[in-house]
């Protein structure tokens, strides 16, 4: 076990060191943005003064290193600097709306993962039967839809044909948790639809790709029933590359939903970071990439961190 | 052997089919087979013979691509290709259970050893978990197995290939099942480890009278092992006959050419007598994985035009040093010579005269081929990098080559490995090794994963070969028949040491070194009471384990 926390200790290392040379190029990017930030903040209107005055109250006199590091000190005790447009705390603006995010990618999680695996599982048992097949062109035909198509047809059969559900997705402060999950639904609904289909597939295909290992045969020459097979098996093995796929998506959860943010209108930190770009909110836009690193590098390696735990030669060494 | 009781097993007129290229093939063509309760019958043939797919669908198992196409098997009165899978299934495991060749491979990596005993008991409500599990441990001490209450709490990788091997053999008796397959259980193994699987087996067999189909190609073996024998060709049955009648008079020619593989030896060549160099000398070589030491100070030299077989068991660091000799894991401590000259440690600082010099031949020719590119592309690559060749040359080359491996090369040059038998791609591999004309060849187990026909036709290749171009080889095995036949000089090594070396004939004659003398006597002789008669003199917990620490 001694080996497995240094092990995690260096993949701990590695993800803060790629986390700081991210910061770096999120800096750079956002420097690279074309146009002057004072001016576009104050508009065209501006006098030579106050636009001299505001760059200096920004710190934009200063050479871009020294910039750079102290935006990184601070965005290490958490102060990413005041917002342009209403002169908040960045951390306040976002803390909101990344939990709304959470709430959303969470709410889609906690049905995809288990949905994704458990129609794994069962399609492989049921290898290249019809109901393979159809799952697999279902799955294939919604990984394939772009996320805004799959929202507004979901929109169009579930909420202005049936009207099961609002089509769109505004919160309040006085809503209880049913009604929440409900106005939640469809955007989560779609977001489901677009990562069980990877999920599934990849659940299926590790589970496939060990069938032919000589321990499977042993267990079917035991008498071990065709589920017990796969289940007690071939899953235990086929972990690793699982846990990987689920990694994304759930990363994909968090970082890739702007477009179904906009179709439902829901207040998360996709929209928000949209609206800081064309805002030129810089200090916005660096946490919000910020964010998003350190979510991949995070669920990354959780992933490496579930592959080495579900992997008995790493937890049992000799 | 035990009383033989009534007849458990009847295959009558068995076909059975392969699907490939969209087609069905009959890969076994009308097979009959008795066996009684108790009895043992040893299943023997090359590869293709369709031992395994007869040991199969004995348990009325065919592997995925194959169907059991014709004739009847009959289980304890109970026709297996009637009834339904379920039934066959509910068979599985508990009346009629199954070992593996490779126990490393066939063991679930992700449970422990115990868990995989108790499964099919507990499914089959023969046993609870812990009765099961006390009976495991009673089992793996019964097959002395090193510490029977704690070892099935181990997971596969951390138990040694013959432990293992014998932890499935007493997998295999969880239900106390009537008839066990046995396939090919000791093939993996060392000599060494082979014995004590061998041992294990035999016993648990006469204990709980079990009758076994043992399917091998291990002559030798096969006549330690069973009562009954019988000999299959192609799909098709050869002849049958008890074991001592088989081994003494075999009837049909194809046996007797079996039988008579081992003969091929070749006359041992001595040392030149003037003192020229040898043409690889290895001096002193200490080397390490990371931080585990695995060669201590081995030296031994080759000399032209001849061969030195390096033996011992897996583990011992044959491989190792010859990777050594190849630059790829350059030594800790002490030197390469070629011709008298030091060579640079990594091959990375070697000239590209150096690396022509010494090529390798591999064991398995099927992962050393690229099975994407053709033949004559595969033997023109080396002959092209190291000779400069082009065009009509580089053709002319690439047939020469086919011509000295003794295949057509209007019929081989465009084909693909994958085309190819595992004797045709093991002489590719020779070809390719040939085209860089080196010196010395290093053939890491060449012949070990061949049936024994073929590994003798390229052992006579290669001492054809040897003779023609002088060439040196270093012939790593751990077959001693093989030492037998083709080497003039051997090294014993064992734990990454060189504990006896010399000429061939000096080797073979007492007094040995005490583990040369463990390996030679571990090899199984045709005589069907060599078992018998070894385990006795060696004392029953002598036996492997025990006897080589």
């Amino acid at each position: 076990m001694r080996d497995v926390g240094r092990l995690l200790l260096m993949r701990l290392g590695l993800g803060l060191l790629t986390l700081l040379v991210v910061s770096a190029l999120i800096f750079g990017a956002v420097e690279l943005l074309p146009g002057d930030i004072a001016q576009a903040v104050l508009g065209q209107g501006a006098t030579e003064e106050t636009l001299a005055e505001l760059r200096t109250e920004l710190g934009l006199d200063r050479t871009a290193i020294v910039r750079y590091v102290s935006w990184l000190s601070g965005a290490l005790v958490g102060d990413f600097g005041v917002s342009l447009l209403n002169q908040q705390p960045v951390t306040d603006v976002i803390a909101v709306r990344f939990a709304n995010t959470l709430f959303l990618a969470t709410y889609a999680a906690v049905i995809a993962v288990p949905v994704a695996i458990l129609l794994g599982i069962t399609v492989a048992l049921l290898r290249n039967s019809i109901f393979d097949r159809v799952a697999n062109v279902l799955t294939l035909t919604s990984i394939s839809s772009p996320e805004f198509f799959l929202g507004y047809i979901l929109i169009l059969y579930f909420s202005v044909h049936t009207g099961w559900f609002p089509s769109i997705a505004t919160l309040s402060e006085d809503i209880t948790f049913l009604e929440l999950l409900e106005r939640t639904f469809l955007p989560a609904l779609t977001m489901v639809l677009v990562v069980v289909a990877h999920m599934m597939r990849m659940t299926r295909a590790s589970i496939i790709n060990l069938l032919a290992s000589p321990y499977i045969e042993m267990a079917r020459l035991k008498g071990a029933p065709g589920w017990k097979v796969i289940t007690r098996h071939a899953l235990p093995n086929a972990w690793a590359p699982i846990i990987n796929v689920v990694a994304l998506n759930l990363a994909y959860l968090i970082t890739g939903v702007v477009l179904v943010e906009v179709v439902f209108v829901y207040p998360g930190i996709g929209q928000l970071l949209v609206d800081a770009v064309t805002k030129r909110d810089f200090p916005v836009v660096q946490a919000c990439c910020l964010i998003f690193a350190a979510t991949f590098i995070l669920l990354n390696l959780a992933a490496d961190v579930g592959a080495i735990l579900t992997n008995p030669r790493l937890r049992h060494p000799k | 052997m035990a009383n033989k009781g009534n007849i458990l097993l009847k295959i009558e007129g068995l076909r059975i089919e392969a699907y490939a290229e969209e087609k069905w093939f009959e890969i076994v063509h009308g097979v009959d087979l008795v066996l009684r309760r108790g009895e043992v019958m040893g299943l023997i043939g090359e590869s293709g013979a369709g031992k395994s797919t007869i040991g199969l669908a004995a348990m009325g198992f065919a592997r995925d691509g194959c169907r059991i196409s014709g004739g009847s098997i009959e289980f304890d009165g109970l026709e297996l290709t009637t009834t339904s899978e379920v039934d066959r299934r509910r068979l599985r495991g508990s009346k009629i259970a199954y070992v593996a060749q490779s126990a490393a491979a066939s063991f679930n990596p992700a449970h422990k050893l115990i868990d995989q005993h108790t499964e099919a008991p507990v499914q089959y409500r023969i046993r609870k978990r812990t009765e099961s599990q006390e009976d495991a441990m009673e089992l793996y001490e019964r097959l002395r197995l090193p510490n029977p209450r704690e070892i099935g709490f181990r997971y596969p990788h951390q138990v040694s290939g013959g432990q293992l091997q014998r932890a499935m053999t007493a997998m295999a008796m969880s239900c106390r099942p009537d008839l066990i397959i046995f396939d090919e259980p000791t093939t993996a193994l060392d000599v060494t480890t082979q014995i004590e699987v061998l041992a294990a087996v035999r016993d648990i067999v006469d204990q709980f009278n079990t009758a076994a189909i043992y399917i091998t190609h291990d002559l030798a073996v096969v006549a330690q092992m069973a009562d009954v024998i019988k000999v299959l060709l192609k799909g098709d049955q050869v002849e049958e006959a008890d074991t001592r009648t088989m081994l003494n008079k075999p009837q049909e020619e194809y046996t007797k050419s079996l039988w008579a593989v081992r003969s091929f030896q070749r006359e041992q060549k001595l040392r030149p007598s003037d003192d020229s160099a040898p043409v690889v000398a290895v001096e002193d070589v200490d080397a390490a994985y990371g931080t585990v030491r695995v060669l201590e100070d081995v030296s031994f030299d080759v000399h032209a035009g001849m061969t030195v077989a390096v033996v011992g068991e897996s583990g011992s660091g044959k491989s190792t040093t010859a990777r050594c000799i190849t630059g790829l894991l350059p030594p800790l401590k002490g030197r390469i010579l070629f011709r008298g000259e030091e060579l640079p440690p990594s091959y990375l600082s070697r000239s590209k005269d150096q690396l022509r010099q010494a090529q390798m031949i591999y064991q398995m020719a099927d992962t050393a081929l690229n099975p994407k590119i053709r033949i004559g592309d595969i033997i023109g690559r080396p002959a092209q990098f190291y000779g400069g060749l082009k065009g009509t040359a580089l053709k002319n080359r690439v047939d020469e080559l086919l011509d000295m491996i003794e295949l057509d090369p209007s019929q081989f040059y465009g084909r693909y490995p994958p085309e190819l038998s595992g004797g045709q791609k093991q002489r590719v591999g020779i070809a390719r090794s040939l085209a860089a004309e080196p010196t010395f060849i290093i053939c890491d187990e060449v012949t070990s994963a061949l049936d024994q026909l073929v590994a003798e036709g390229i052992l006579k290749l290669l001492d054809r070969l040897q003779r023609d171009l002088d060439l040196a080889y270093m012939f790593i095995t751990h077959d001693l028949a093989t030492v037998r036949s083709i080497a003039d000089e051997v090294v014993v090594m064992k734990q990454g040491k060189v504990v006896e070396q010399g000429a061939k004939d000096a080797m073979f004659k007492p007094p040995h070194h005490p583990y040369t003398d463990l390996l030679l006597s571990s090899v199984p002789e045709m005589d069907p009471d060599w078992l018998t008669t070894l385990l006795e003199e060696r004392g029953v917990d002598n036996v492997g384990d025990a006897a080589t620490t």
